[in-house]
């Protein structure tokens, strides 16, 4: 439900203006309108490319499968070998494939990345950090820099709130998993 | 009595201090998810997976099970209040909910949906202590012909009856399949798709599949699609409902309960469906049909008295027959096979303190909410204030620690975030996650099954269509591939044009899985 011109997926204050002047023009919707609107908050659509490709990958797979299981060997339906199983379930999502490539293509149900999908890789990023940091340095700082960078860039938070509650959210892992519980987790402190 | 001596035996299991406790526990997570827009019952059932490796199974999935229709109830809140169904199930309810909340009747409409969701969970609880051991009773005399056909039925209703694109969840189901071949072979022993990493030689497991691809998934794509009109929600006056309100709507509430009983049972039914079709009933049977969006209490009171019965009776082909009918149902069962239990018609007979245990706690859990949605509902309320910016990293860390702290291994966090962003692609992409994980989770047993069908027929596959009950399966199982097909073939050479209507719901009910 980013806007339009894609000024971000973020919670700030421009967004609760333009919740109040909703608020005000949307009250008396049917629902027929009301599902009209829901329509227009999709993000919007990719178009036959995204279908194909999303075939394409499946293909791939698919025919990897394929050659993978034959390697394994197939044996008869009596006595099957390793192969059999996985072969024709490859062979099954090859046909799948193909069949969207060339049946689904114009199904306008994936959505285009846009500028807010660079939010996703950053979080994507922050978390392969975390998982490169928890085993040297244990879970606290890199608990408390994923929070911090979660709260402020990609939840435009405020800086107060962000290192506030990064803290308090740390420390609450802490007494929850460390203190408490006993978990196993690694820990600095 | 001897039908009843277990059953009783059962309220004993939920009595046990450690089971109200997690009992209590689910519901209010539950509760507070289905507020909450963002995460569905499914991805916080799998995100919270970690949490039941310490308990006994049967705590395990009274809580978990708390969760999926404590989730029912909490929805309800956020429709008739924001316009913004916290789940699901409760998009139909947007329609009237909001209709009376304007109108000054939010108290009303909230107590109304919880009375409904009450009668209808208990209707439903009811039918499932008596249905239940009938069914598993039934399947007792299966072998593997007839649950290599109801898997397969299974897996294909569930894709085909899901929101997104029929042909792309049929495809996910198979992407599932696939990867549920990954490890060992359980018939030669030889390791299949390892790729020589020890880490796989086991196969994958189910946790950091369920949680990546349902939790971390959501919570990446939520990132980027936030529910923006957050508004200040209207004050909550007068829950209790009038005596005429309750009279109005109590033709709609039976019927309700009853639809979502029957709806709930059928694999990829459940509470979604079963609101729609409620919704729609209730529509159609009305003198007034126009009163319908416009405030009318049985607009309410239908749905939510169908989802919470279908959130109940959604366990019956999973503790019968060891098939789960939807997304949620198929975490549960992957919980359950991680306690050691293998859900199926010798559950009843083999294991009465779990299954006993597990519904009657059931009548515990929807007292509870019903208590959290009359005269606590002020309190929820309140929880609508908190950001969602704020709640994604607190999911994030529990996602990635919780992980960790099953097998305590680094590798596991590693395969969390990778099944999180193909989750995210996935529903970038227009592929159900849904599919995906029920047919991981039955993949190994439909294999076993089919082979040993195969053995048992000496190898020939028409063996499947001698047995009765195998048979009939196979042929559902084709009418579900080829009716479609036909009849769009039918359409297509009637008229040429083929417009893509598109469904109101659809767009809300991909948010929460």
């Amino acid at each position: 439900m980013t806007s339009p011109n894609g000024d971000g997926s973020n919670l700030g204050g421009s967004d609760v203006r333009a919740a109040a002047e909703a608020g005000s023009v949307l009250d008396d919707l049917t629902p027929e309108q009301l599902a009209a609107e829901w329509d227009e908050d999709k993000p919007p659509a990719a178009g036959p490319l995204a279908n194909i490709a999303a075939a394409a990958v499946v293909v791939v797979i698919g025919v990897a499968g394929i050659f993978l299981s034959l390697a394994m060997g197939l044996g008869t339906p009596e006595a099957p070998e390793p192969g059999m199983w996985p072969f024709i379930i490859s062979v099954v999502l090859v046909v799948l494939a193909t069949a969207l490539a060339v049946f689904g293509r114009n199904t306008l149900d994936a959505e285009k990345f846009s500028s807010s999908s660079w939010a996703v890789l950053s979080g994507v990023g922050t978390l392969i950090g975390f998982v490169l940091l928890v085993g040297t340095v244990g879970f606290e700082i890199p608990s408390l820099l994923l929070t911090f960078v979660w709260l402020r860039f990609l939840g435009k938070e405020t800086w107060r709130m962000s290192t506030v509650l990064s803290f308090a959210v740390v420390a609450a892992f802490y007494l929850i998993f460390v203190v408490a519980l006993g978990v196993p987790v690694p820990h600095l402190f | 009595m001897e039908f009843f001596e277990p059953v009783i035996n059962g309220f004993g299991v939920v009595l046990e201090p450690m089971n109200l406790l997690y009992c209590l526990l689910g519901v209010m997570i539950g509760m507070l998810i289905g507020v909450l827009p963002g995460l569905g019952p499914a991805a916080t059932i799998a995100i919270l997976l970690p949490l039941t490796y310490g308990v006994e199974p049967v705590t395990a999935i009274i809580m978990l099970a708390g969760i999926f229709y404590g989730a029912q109830y909490g929805g309800t809140i956020t429709s008739v209040l924001l316009r913004l169904p916290g789940e699901a199930s409760a998009v139909v309810t947007v329609f009237d909910g909001y209709a009376l909340a304007k109108q000054g009747k939010a108290g009303t409409a909230l107590g109304i949906a919880a009375i409904g969701s009450f009668i209808g969970g208990t209707v439903s609880i009811i039918g499932l202590t008596l249905l239940a051991p009938i069914v598993a009773g039934f399947a007792l005399d299966f072998g593997p012909p007839e649950y290599t056909a109801l898997a397969l039925l299974g897996i294909l209703l569930v894709a085909t009856v899901s929101n997104g694109g029929k042909l792309k969840s049929v495809i996910a189901a198979g992407l599932g399949l696939l990867l549920a071949t990954v490890g060992r072979d359980g018939f030669t022993g030889e390791s299949r798709f390892t790729f020589g990493s020890l880490s796989l030689a086991d196969g994958l497991d189910f946790v950091p599949i369920a949680m990546g691809i349902f939790g971390l998934g959501e919570i990446l794509y939520n990132l980027e699609q936030r529910h923006n009109k957050v508004q200040a929600p209207a004050k909550v006056a007068n829950v209790w409902p009038s005596r005429q309100d309750l009279k109005q709507s109590s033709g709609a509430i039976g019927r309700g309960s009853v639809l979502g009983f029957f709806l709930g049972i059928l694999p990829g039914g459940g509470a979604t469906l079963s609101s729609l079709a409620a919704y729609a009933m209730e529509k159609k049977r009305a003198k007034n049909p126009e009163r319908f969006g416009r405030g009318a209490v049985e607009g309410v009171a239908a749905p939510e008295s169908a989802n919470n019965a279908a959130a109940t009776s959604s366990f019956i082909p999973l503790l019968t027959l060891g098939i789960p009918a939807n997304a949620t149902m198929a975490i549960i069962f992957g919980a359950l096979l991680i306690q050691g239990v293998t859900p199926g018609p010798q559950l009843v007979a083999n294991d009465p303190e779990l299954f006993w245990g597990v519904v009657n706690s059931m009548y515990i859990g929807n007292i509870l909410l019903l208590i959290m949605s009359i005269p606590l509902v002020g309190i929820f309320v309140k929880i609508l204030r908190v950001r969602a910016a704020i709640l994604a990293p607190i999911t994030v860390l529990i996602t990635l620690i919780g992980v960790y702290t099953i097998r305590n291994s680094v590798f596991d966090i590693w395969l969390v975030i990778f099944f999180g962003v193909i989750g995210y692609l996935m529903k970038k992409f227009g592929f159900e996650p849904g599919p995906l994980v029920l047919a991981f989770v039955l993949g190994a047993l439909l294999e076993e099954n089919l082979r040993r069908s195969l053995l048992v027929f000496g190898g020939d596959a028409a063996g499947f269509v001698s047995r009765p009950i195998s048979g009939v399966l196979l042929l559902v199982f084709l009418m579900v591939i080829f009716l479609p097909l036909i009849q769009s073939l039918f359409k297509k050479a009637h008229a040429k044009k083929a417009t893509n209507t598109d469904d109101p719901s659809r767009k809300n009910e991909k948010e929460s899985v």
